[in-house]
């Protein structure tokens, strides 16, 4: 150092490591200020949305049966509401996850650098494309195109309870609102997969090729567990889009409010966001109440599919090679 | 079985930059051949194009031959998968796999090579390669714990018993004890001894001691200025280059007189 040697001579010198660790401290405090700031609005707004929907639900949830829309009860109601969310919702994962993985894995493993990012920039605009587009092309054109298709599962694979049938003539159900849904969530998916893929560290990578790994297996050692968290978190993230959607499902579906497990028929659950948007402009009193609390019910849904995947992703996070 | 590698007029490049020019080596079976030089002078680029490693990295390429047993390394026909089964690396960093235990990363080439295998003796497998690189005692009541659990030497050890797992026939190490204590340090040299009854050795090391203790024959790699392609500038038995070196910049090198 060379303020030691003469320092009558050069006070300000002397001062400044100290204010800058002062300014340093102002902030550090100020961004923790701003983050916890942050967390608490965040939670605030939640509490918020949960207060409303709860003191809203409450009239549904203490009143007469007798004075529901359908006189049966709230659960009769909203039940069969939470299963076609649910059902919708499920349909979309299982058919978008695997999809969103190939595609995400072509991109940044196998395709050559220019059409990879082609089709980078493809999956990010279907992400754009605002959800009633989706929902007119579901009716327009994907539900008609998939009537033969219905009818053959029903003749051919009808044994199995999803396509008992009567295959519907108008394509409008549930497997081609899944299918919707499907399409919608495939960006989201595949751009995390994407990022996390593309992350996966070379050191480990190479470990695998220099064992002799072909590109699949190196593939399958240091990318995938690599990407796997990040995988779980993208397909949750479309859970949360496919449970919460409303336009697409609404147009789509041709919904009648019963339970059922057959994907092609005429005759679907509803889900609740899509049953809240169709009924919501001609009810008052009590139902809406009564569709306050089916909003509800989605809201616990949500909340607790999310918990759910965290859980998924903490339980193996000695092995996340996050550490 | 050890095989002997010739290397002849070999240029390595990163696209357009020429990083090493004008290789000629023999390499001979069963034998330790260390290289050495400065930081930045090429041995690991070297060192990865005797496997294959080096295409790995986008735009990299070589030019000139390797033939390893009278076979062409860079032939048209040759899987540069078939060829990393047999000649296997250790990395300057170590790179166990995170997301698997200690005992799946020993075992983790031998998975990829082998058919089906009994459980005792993959549990054999792992025990002998990991009492090899000298870490079976402290990790043989954690062999279900993640790998990246270790310290940093450890898990260089652990890297080293994953290469061995799988008897290769060329073991390439890339400063393997960069991270090690001396006691570690001179189990991983006993070890290489050991294995050159077997295996083709070759390593590339900082450490003169090392490369004096433990190589036959030594190369030694230079610049001849920045931006300059790196030259294998003398290659010699290991003796030689220690005691009667032929070029003056290695004796430089090796008593320190360099730069
Ligand atoms: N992936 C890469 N892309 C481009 N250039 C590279 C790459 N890796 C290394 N190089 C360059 O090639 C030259 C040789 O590097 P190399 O890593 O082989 O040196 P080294 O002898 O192993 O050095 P050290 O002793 O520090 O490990 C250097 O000029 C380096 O900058
Ligand atoms: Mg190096």
């Amino acid at each position: 150092m060379t303020t030691t040697s003469a320092p009558p001579s050069s006070p300000p010198q002397r001062r400044e490591p100290a204010a800058q660790k002062r300014k340093g401290r102002f902030g550090d405090r100020l961004f923790a200020g701003a983050s916890t700031g942050s967390g608490i609005l965040i939670l605030l707004v939640l509490a918020g949305v949960a207060v409303f929907l709860i003191s809203r639900s409450i009239p549904a949830l203490t009143a007469d049966t007798a004075d529901l829309p359908n006189e049966e009860g709230l659960g009769a109601y909203i039940g069969p509401l939470i299963f076609g969310t649910l059902l919708a919702a499920v349909i979309a994962l299982v058919v978008a996850t695997p999809l969103a993985v190939g595609i995400a894995l072509y991109i940044t493993h196998y395709a050559p650098r220019r059409l990879a990012a082609l089709m980078g920039y493809v999956m990010d605009l279907l992400a754009a494309i605002p959800s009633v587009v989706y929902g007119f092309w579901g009716i327009a054109t994907l539900a008609p195109a998939l009537v033969p298709f219905y009818g053959w599962l029903e003749r051919n694979l009808g044994f199995i309870p999803l396509f008992s049938g009567p295959a519907s003539v108008t394509g409008r159900t549930m497997l081609t609102v899944g299918l919707v849904l499907a399409v919608m969530i495939l960006p989201i998916i595949s751009a995390i997969s994407r990022e996390v893929f593309s992350q996966a560290p070379a050191l480990h990578r190479e470990a695998a090729l220099a064992l002799g790994a072909t590109r699949w297996e190196m593939i399958r050692m240091s990318v995938l567990p690599y990407g796997k968290s990040g995988v779980i978190g993208g397909a949750m993230l479309g859970l949360g889009r496919a449970l919460g959607e409303t336009l697409a499902v609404a147009i789509v579906l041709s919904a009648s409010g019963v339970v059922t497990f057959d994907l092609i028929s005429s005759t679907n659950p509803s889900t609740i966001a899509a049953n809240i948007a169709l009924q919501f402009p001609e009810s008052s009193g009590l139902n809406v109440n009564v569709l306050i609390a089916s909003g509800l019910a989605l809201f616990v849904i949500t909340l607790a599919v999310n918990m759910l995947a965290r859980w998924v992703v903490n339980r193996r996070a000695d092995f996340s090679g996050a550490n | 079985m050890a095989k002997r590698i010739d290397v002849s007029d070999l240029d390595i490049y990163y696209s357009s930059f020429l990083a090493v020019q004008g290789v000629n080596v023999s390499i001979e079976p069963r034998s330790i051949t260390a290289l050495i030089g400065p930081s930045g002078c090429g041995k690991s680029t070297f060192l990865r194009s005797l496997n294959r490693m080096h295409e790995v990295i986008p735009g990299a390429r070589v030019e000139g031959k390797v033939v390893i047993d009278g076979q062409d390394l860079y032939g048209a026909e040759v899987d540069p998968v078939d060829v990393r089964r047999q000649i296997g690396m250790v990395f300057q960093r170590p790179n166990p796999f995170p997301t698997m235990s200690i005992y799946d990363n020993v075992i983790a080439g031998v998975r990829l090579n082998s058919t089906r295998m009994k459980k005792s003796d993959m549990d054999d497998l792992v025990e002998r390669s990991l009492k090899g690189a000298n870490l079976w005692a402290e990790v043989k009541d954690r062999l279900n714990r993640p790998g990246s659990g270790l310290s940093g030497g450890q898990q260089q050890r652990l890297c080293i018993a994953r290469a061995i797992a799988v008897e290769p026939e060329v073991l390439l190490m890339d400063e393997p004890c960069s991270a090690l204590d001396p006691i570690s340090t001179l189990a991983i040299e006993d070890l290489m001894t050991e294995l050159k009854e077997r295996f083709t050795i070759v390593i590339v090391t900082h450490n003169m001691q090392q490369a004096a203790r433990v190589s036959t024959a030594t190369g030694f790699f230079n610049l001849s200025g920045v931006g300059q392609p790196g030259r294998l500038v003398e290659f010699n038995p290991t003796e030689k280059i220690f005691s009667n070196p032929e070029e003056k910049a290695t004796e430089d090198y090796i008593s320190g007189r360099f730069g």
